[in-house]
């Protein structure tokens, strides 16, 4: 039973000269969830908020938004208020906003039921507790007493859902419920959503970016490019058999965690898989033929002037795509990437270029009383070892707040370690003077997560690019080749060059700032979540950049990220940071086919796949809880709290993990682990 | 590295680095305000430096036959009450206020950005050091000290410029030193700091710009203020002082008997209104310019 239904809709913003949504069609059955995936600008959230009548005052919305066939575009917002929250609920991207911080999330849940519902307080606030219980938080009662600032991000995404579903509404609006969540705890709120949408039998729109979420609890798909659905089906039948040439390149250009490319025969031998990025960016102003046309390999002459309507996919039921081409193969239609060369020197017979040794950073965090008396201290960054061989690149992963990116800055400093030896290049950075300091920011730079924030925004690219240069000694008029020559090397037209940061995509940005960390060939470049901030398409064209430039200059990267899947396509080696510590490290094949920690695994089977057959046959290993207060770590091993398999060992063993702190230890040559019981290597 | 030829057929970019100047210079008259203040502020010079030849009648005679005379034909904005021409008397005022409002404006506010910059960028000790003289002038009452040294500092009046603007910069230290340090966060001045871009040269490069805004909008207030600040201390006999006259003095002269003898002050105070107007209107069209994702900015 369709209990959703979208039709033609279109809303164009005030003061815009082109739609954000051209004719969006969406079919929603009672308990299914549908995903809505694109890249950002495509419509996605405007769409979402078009269905709630939550868009600003003066956006113009036409074509038809049916709720159990009652038509909702054109009732005033009176009217809507009525529905908002009792037959359609919204889960917003971020729960710490989309919170009141001034009451308890019990009150707020209660307040929903009794506008809605017209019950008692008294019931109201049971029925919040049983809500609470409905989404996983443990002790509900006690919970629903809780200010938002006193629960964890997880915590207050499932009570954005228990206030969702406290109406038992038919629809339910999640836009991005997980972008601003762990991994381990991404993994939680995507099985409460469900389990949420299942229990009430609402349906729920998940709008996401996300190919892997959609995969992982989606049952159909609609794929937006720039306002329109291009493609639309279950989402078995849309992943394994796509038709349309931009959902076939969102789906080539996820990084997978086995390498393996989603169509056709892997790739024998490459050091590293190689993604098949999308170029271009989504149009501004859509022209006359398919929007797609401009960025697609396969456009012919009659794409750039007809734009096509969703047609029905022959054999396929319920497939729609928009589509003037046929497409067989999917694996035909983007030219083969070219993977790298293999490393010749095997890695311990090459220089260390960078030696960390008992690493330890603690910041001390202070009262707000005058006194600023000292409170506690958070043990960010708590002995840390590893090494970085030149001419390869160890990734450092982990979920926020593991200490992965103080590290890295506490290296970019160049001075003294609270404790502990940095080690660059031969030189102790305890023991650098200031000419020696100076010399040696010239070897090592660093590309940061966010382009936008790391350029400066009143300077054009080529004075970007060329500061470095001038800042050791090149003179102004001699700058001009070499900013070409970086900005040719990161694959920019030279025209950019006179552009100002806001004047670029994203991804474009991103470039400029490694075409800066180049400018002076450093011998270690460290990298902050490089792509973290980019679209999906564009973030397989940086990491194959970045693949690509540590094969042609030889360079050694120390990456940071979050992402598994970007450690497994951009690194050599990964460390896995928890806590401050690093648990597991090792060549980045082996630990994603075998981790033998605990957290790694859980690690692993949070990443979202972006293949569902796949995705839900795989065994599971969801983490319960959140990541402990870094400012008290718990006795023992750190992650025990968390740890599945601390819970399956008897007491005799069991308390060596209450009571002593495990040391890395080789496990298997070359990979070290800090568990008192690893996974025993299979071969 | 290879080194640009001057004769690059390529067409694409050109061979030197982009400099801020000339492109600047096209966006500031990009702007029709920008271009209307700055026709204002010639217009005021000119009048100022010019004036005195047109002029009938010098600043230091004074005409016996027209005591608090109306404007007419032979005294362009009327007489003084001791006979002197007031259109003498206005625009010799204006070359003193036209030079000192904007001297101070930009001593005040250059000073301003120093001291904010170093104590925002440096932090600790230097911070700690240069935010106790801030505050320790804040506190000072600036008129009193200024009336009690003025005496003795002598009657060049070039001497108001620096004793103006040493009183004038302390609050903008304070925000500027404010903003400093939230921009020392952001990640392009670490960036820069990582590449191993020297302290100097971060502070020149990327915080002096990306405060211009700040900078430019109190700079504009500070004309008016010194104008303004100026005639009060005359007052006391210290800077400017008669015969001779700023527009301060003439405003200050004439304001008593504004309502009867309008001309002795509506024309140097309208004057005076049009400076700070036509430096507003730059000040905005600077700012603009220098911010490229603003409206006016290239694209």
């Amino acid at each position: 039973m369709t209990v959703l239904r979208v039709a033609d809709l279109r809303v164009t913003f005030r003061d815009a000269t082109v739609p954000a949504v051209r004719g969006m069609d969406l079919a929603v059955d009672r308990g299914e969830v549908h995903a809505v995936v694109g890249e950002s600008g495509c419509g996605k959230t405007t769409t979402a908020l078009a269905l709630l009548g939550l868009l600003p005052p003066g956006t113009e919305v036409a074509g038809s938004v049916r709720l159990h066939g009652k038509e909702l575009v054109g009732r005033s917002d009176a009217e809507l208020a009525r529905v908002r929250g009792r037959d359609i609920a919204m889960v917003f991207a971020d729960p710490s906003s989309a919170l009141t911080p001034v009451r308890t999330v019990g009150d707020q849940i209660a307040e929903t039921i009794r506008i809605h519902q017209g019950a008692s307080r008294a019931a109201a606030r049971a029925r919040a507790v049983r809500l609470l219980d409905l989404v996983g938080i443990p002790d509900p009662a006690r919970r629903a007493r809780a200010y938002p600032h006193e629960l964890s991000g997880g915590m207050r995404q499932r009570v954005m859902i228990a206030m969702a579903v406290a109406n038992d509404p038919a629809v339910i609006v999640a836009d991005e419920p997980t972008a601003a969540l762990d991994g381990t705890v991404r993994a939680q709120v995507l099985q409460v959503l469900r389990a949420a949408g299942e229990a009430t039998g609402a349906a729920i729109v998940l709008i996401t970016h996300d190919l892997g979420v959609a995969a992982e609890i989606a049952d159909r798909v609609t794929v937006m490019y720039a306002g329109r659905p291009v493609e639309s089906g279950p989402v078995e039948e849309v992943y394994a058999r796509p038709r349309m040439p931009y959902t076939i390149g969102l789906l080539q250009a996820v990084p997978r965690l086995d390498g393996r490319p989603p169509f056709g025969p892997a790739v024998p031998g490459p050091r590293r898989p190689v993604l098949v990025p999308i170029d271009g960016v989504p149009p501004q102003r859509p022209g006359p033929g398919c929007s797609f046309s401009p960025r697609c390999p396969i456009s012919g002459p009659r794409c750039a002037e007809e734009e096509p309507g969703p047609r029905p996919v022959p054999g396929a039921d319920g497939h729609t795509v928009a589509c003037l081409q046929d497409v067989a193969d999917p694996a035909a239609v983007y030219p083969p990437p070219d993977p790298g060369p293999e490393p010749a020197v095997d890695r311990v017979e090459r220089p260390v270029v960078l030696e960390v040794s008992g690493l330890v950073r603690h910041h001390v965090r202070r009262g707000a009383g005058p006194l600023r008396r000292r409170r506690d201290t958070v043990r960010a960054v708590d002995g840390v070892d590893f090494t970085v061989r030149r001419g390869e690149t160890l990734a450092l992963v982990g979920e926020s707040g593991c200490g992965k990116t103080t590290t890295l800055l506490e290296i970019l400093r160049l001075r003294a370690p609270q404790a502990g030896r940095i080690t660059v290049l031969g030189h102790d950075t305890a023991a650098l003077d200031r000419a020696t300091r100076r010399a040696l920011r010239r070897d090592v730079q660093a590309v940061f997560q966010d382009p936008l924030a790391s350029l400066d925004p009143l300077m054009r690219v080529a004075e970007i690019v060329a500061e470095p240069l001038l800042a050791h000694g090149h003179r102004r008029r001699d700058v001009g080749g070499p900013v070409r020559e970086l900005l040719a090397m990161v694959g920019l037209p030279a025209e950019l060059a006179w552009r100002h940061p806001g004047a670029l995509s994203g991804g474009q940005r991103q470039r400029v700032a490694i075409a800066r960390a180049l400018a002076l060939r450093p011998r270690l470049l460290l990298l902050d979540e490089p792509v973290s901030a980019l679209d999906v398409s564009v973030q397989a064209g940086i990491c194959n950049l970045l693949t690509r430039l540590q094969d042609r200059l030889g360079l050694t990267c120390l990456l940071v990220t979050h992402d598994l899947a970007v450690a497994r396509h951009v690194a050599d080696r990964i460390a896995v940071m928890y806590l401050g510590r690093i648990v597991e490290l090792g060549d980045v094949r082996g630990v994603c086919r075998d981790p033998a920690h605990p957290y790694t695994r859980a690690l692993l089977s949070a990443v979202p796949v972006p293949d569902p057959a796949r995705a839900r046959r795989r065994p599971r290993a969801v983490l319960p809880g959140d990541p402990p207060d870094p400012a008290a770590p718990p006795p023992g091993c750190r992650f025990r709290p968390r740890c599945p398999r601390y819970r399956t060992l008897e007491a005799g063993r069991a308390r060596r993990c209450e009571e002593e702190e495990p040391r890395s230890t080789e496990v298997a040559p070359g990979r070290y682990a800090a568990c008192h019981y690893p996974e025993t290597t299979s071969p | 590295m290879t080194v640009p030829g001057a004769s690059d057929p390529s067409g694409a970019p050109p061979e030197a680095m982009p400099v801020r100047g000339p492109a600047l210079t096209r966006r500031l008259l990009a702007q029709p305000r920008a271009v209307l203040g700055l026709a204002l502020l010639t217009g005021l010079f000119l009048l100022a430096f010019a004036g005195p030849h047109l002029a009938r009648w010098d600043w230091q005679q004074t005409d016996f036959t027209a005591l608090r005379e109306p404007p007419s034909a032979e005294h362009w904005f009327g007489t003084t009450a001791s006979g002197r021409d007031v259109f003498a008397l206005t625009v010799r005022g204006l070359q003193k206020s036209l030079l000192i409002g904007l001297s101070v404006a930009v001593l005040s506010t250059g000073l301003a950005a120093l001291v904010g910059m170093v104590a925002g960028y440096a932090g600790g000790w230097a911070d700690r050091v240069l935010m106790g003289v801030t505050d320790l002038l804040l506190v000072l009452p600036a008129f009193l000290v200024l009336a009690v040294l003025g005496p003795t500092l002598g009657s060049a009046w070039p001497l108001l410029v620096p004793a103006l603007a040493a009183f004038m910069w302390m609050v903008t230290a304070r925000m500027v030193r404010q903003a400093t340090i939230s921009l020392k966060e952001r990640e392009f001045v670490l960036a820069a700091r990582c590449m191993g871009v020297s302290p100097a040269r971060v502070l020149v490069r990327h915080l002096l710009p990306n405060l211009g805004s700040l900078l430019i909008i109190d700079g504009t207030l500070h004309v008016g203020a010194a104008v303004i600040a100026e005639s009060g201390l005359s007052y006391f006999g210290f800077g400017v002082r008669p015969p001779d006259s700023s527009l301060g003095t003439v405003i200050a002269e004439g304001a008593a008997a504004a309502t009867t003898f309008p001309w002795l002050f509506g024309f140097a105070a309208a004057l005076l209104v049009l400076l700070v107007l036509a430096v507003n209107l730059v000040g905005d069209g600077l700012r603009d310019a220098l911010d490229p994702t603003g409206g006016g900015g290239v694209r």
